[in-house]
């Protein structure tokens, strides 16, 4: 069994059915691209594993770490190790990001506002905050503001980025971490998840676009349209959408090639 | 009954270097109910000169006189007649720690409030023991010339100064509280800062608290003269736990030319209590006057800071935050009056309503003819953390000058589920999720307060939240 298995996830928004049986197994040392037009379900996908309560589960299974994590409430599931990049990061004004960040890293430490001994250090946290940083090649002028309050579309990826580095997820799902972003912003996210690329992450790379994928290579890429996978295999999948696009599995009126698409 | 807390030594010169009325011996016998002869007994018992006898009882009249107030939260249910007036702290010591209710005690714990600083909020002991520290402050006050005693004290100590300005901010015939407090007061602070003279230390009535000073009826009254600055602070976070439901306190500032007074209040009284309070600032030429003002616990409060822009450029800002929680009605907001052209005003208000609870804005502007050139601006966030809970908005303008800036702006909003699952998909759970959300709600307001303070209000936010907060 692998590490992370979807199997036949089906999931509904508002009574309309968006995933249709959706089987995955993601084992950790594999990347895995999800690519799929708009409305396939690729953005379903990722906030039905991460327990977003606006969308309804009709059926399957998720299973990682012994358990079916569909019954677990977002935060459970983040602590056992799972992580959303957010396509769209949320705005929360008055708390700074060195607070959320904080916060956060106590929360999976399991500290829970009254066993301190499981609370970071203010120097040990510095100090993990400070070699992130570095890492990642930011700079630290954005932890003193607010939660993505005025960040740039670039800002608010690299921040996402910055938060699953100092997380270390064991399962991370990056939800079109790169559309609308420029080149530079990019490829930083490719090197940031190429860094922590190795035996303890598995990761789900969800995207529109080939273009991040000749960043980050996947060892798996998955097709989904209408709900389901209609194609998975290697690298080479992407290479073949990258001439074809999605139109075989589409209606008409898909544009054909879609890595051209405006650089903002 | 406990064992009395253990009276502080404080020596013979006491009342001289402290500014603490020791009260002789004089047997009162506390009663309830309010009347020409009780007014008279507490001004009798307080020693005070005729005038101010005169003023009680001419105040209890006017309180007599007016009728209740209809406008805004359901007062009907205060019984005047069944309220102590006027107690004398031994006589406030009655209760004991046993006989305090488990929520209050557990919140003390909670915020790890030091015990002899909680036996006082419960008003189990009559005094904390600050005095060295307060001795010290006086030292420095002193040397600058800056009054800071307890108002009865003040009254014996400064006769002339007092009477020239108390009552002249709020008259008794201001409204019907104002009317019983000025009949009744007790404690409170006063301060006078002289001119050029600025206080870099924030005064606390903490410093010098004791039963007196805590009262239901407290009277207080700051005058900064040309060019000085003071910021006061009163109350704290903890809740105050009293078993008299009246609160109905009376503040009165002068702020003159170039002055700039900050006046931060966090109140947190038991849920019984009926928290009805009149403050007001007279702000003159080029003078700046702040009100930051935090509503937590009470069963009803009302209360309005204003400021009344005299002269030109004359500046108020009210900002304000209410937090109604279960069977809680938080009526607050704020009014400027602008009497002087060139004059600017804000309020900002912030309101969060839980669990039922209901919170209201209630503001006045009110620009008089000539007070041309005049700006205005009132903004108010409410934050519904359930469907059970209200907001409401009550803004009256009334305009009668020309090229007058006028801004209003109101939100409503929701705990949204966006914010929650984000956080909550960082780890975070539920509960402390939403904390930090109302957290970051009130952050404009925290963050002007002195640093222990905000640090105190963020962790009762958080008992707030979870519901362990009586």
């Amino acid at each position: 069994m692998a590490d992370f298995e979807i199997r036949d996830l089906r999931a509904s928004v508002e009574g309309k059915e968006i995933l249709k049986g959706v089987t995955l197994a993601i084992n950790k040392g594999e990347v895995h691209a999800v690519m799929g037009p708009n409305g396939s379900g690729k953005s379903t996908l990722s906030y039905a594993l991460m327990g977003h309560p606006g969308y309804t589960i009709d059926g399957g299974q998720v299973l990682f770490k012994g358990q079916d994590i569909l019954s677990l409430e977002p935060d459970q599931r983040a602590r056992l190790g799972i992580f959303l990049a957010f396509q769209y990061p949320v705005v929360v004004p008055g708390i700074s990001m060195t607070n959320f960040l904080r916060t956060a890293i106590n929360a999976k430490r399991g500290y829970d506002g009254k066993d301190k001994s499981k609370q970071i250090s203010p120097k040990e946290f510095r100090s993990l905050l400070k070699g992130e940083l570095e890492v990642l090649h930011m700079d630290d002028s954005f932890l003193p503001r607010y939660i993505n309050d005025g960040f740039s579309g670039g800002e608010k990826k690299r921040a996402e980025i910055l938060q699953m580095a100092m997380l270390k997820p064991e399962i991370a799902i990056l939800d079109e971490t790169d559309s609308g972003l420029d080149i530079d912003s990019i490829k930083f996210v490719a090197a940031a998840v190429n860094r922590m690329r190795g035996p303890e992450l598995g990761a789900l790379i969800i995207t529109h676009y080939t273009r991040i994928l000749e960043f980050i290579k996947p060892d798996f890429v998955h097709v989904l349209v209408d709900g389901r996978f209609v194609l998975s295999g290697g690298p080479e999948v992407a290479d073949r959408l990258e001439k074809t696009g999605y139109s075989e599995w589409m209606e008409a009126d898909e544009p054909a090639v879609l890595a051209k698409e405006e650089v903002s | 009954m406990a064992t009395q807390p253990k009276p502080v030594d404080v020596g013979s010169d006491y009342k001289e270097k402290y500014g603490f009325f020791v009260p002789e011996d004089y047997v009162f016998k506390a009663k309830r109910g309010l009347n020409p002869d009780i007014v008279k007994e507490i001004s009798f018992m307080k020693g005070e000169p005729e005038w101010m006898t005169k003023f009680r009882l001419r105040s209890l009249e006017i309180f007599r006189k007016k009728p209740m107030p209809t406008w805004g939260a359901d007062l009907s249910v205060i019984d005047f007649e069944n309220i102590f007036y006027y107690l004398k702290a031994s006589d406030k010591q009655s209760k004991s720690w046993e006989e305090l209710p488990a929520d209050i005690k557990a919140t003390y714990d909670r915020l790890g409030v030091p015990e002899a600083e909680r036996k006082f909020l419960a008003g189990v002991s009559a005094q904390y023991e600050s005095e060295v520290v307060y001795h010290s402050l006086q030292k420095e006050l002193s040397a600058k010339g800056v009054i800071f005693l307890d108002t009865d004290s003040a009254l014996r100590e400064h006769p002339d100064l007092f009477k020239e300005y108390f009552g002249t901010v709020i008259p008794p015939a201001d409204n019907k509280f104002s009317a019983l407090n000025s009949a009744v007061w007790s404690g409170g602070s006063f301060i006078y800062v002289p001119k050029g003279v600025r206080v870099d230390i924030p005064l606390q009535a903490y410093f010098r608290i004791n039963a007196e000073n805590m009262g239901q009826f407290e009277r207080t009254l700051i005058i900064c003269d040309e060019g000085s600055f003071v910021h006061y602070i009163e109350g704290c976070t903890a809740p105050i736990y009293t078993t008299d439901s009246l609160h109905s306190a009376v503040v009165e500032i002068i702020v003159k030319k170039n002055a700039r007074c900050r006046y931060t209040t966090i109140q947190n009284w038991s849920t019984n209590v009926f928290n009805l309070v009149t403050k007001r600032a007279m702000a003159y030429a080029d003078a700046t006057m702040e009100w930051v003002d935090g509503n937590l616990g009470s069963q009803i409060t009302m209360k309005y800071p204003s400021v009344y822009l005299m002269e030109p450029g004359a500046k108020g800002d009210v900002l304000s935050i209410a937090f109604a929680g279960k069977g809680q009605h938080q009526d607050a907001g704020g009014k400027m009056i602008h009497v002087a052209p060139n004059t600017t005003s804000t309020i900002t208000s912030k309101s969060i309503s839980k669990a039922g609870g209901r919170t209201s804005y209630r503001g006045h502007i009110k620009v008089y003819p000539g007070a041309n050139n005049s700006k205005s601006f009132v903004k108010c966030d409410a934050l519904l953390l359930d469907e059970n809970s209200r907001s409401d908005t009550y803004p009256y303008n009334d305009v009668d000058a020309d090229n007058v800036t006028l801004g209003h702006e109101a939100t409503v909003s929701k705990v949204s589920d966006e914010q929650l699952f984000y956080l909550m998909s960082r780890g975070i759970t539920r509960s402390e999720a939403e904390t930090m959300i109302v957290n970051g709600f009130i952050e404009p307001f925290t963050k002007e307060l002195p640093l222990e303070y905000a640090v105190e209000l963020n962790r009762l936010i958080q008992l707030e939240m979870e519901g362990s907060v009586g």
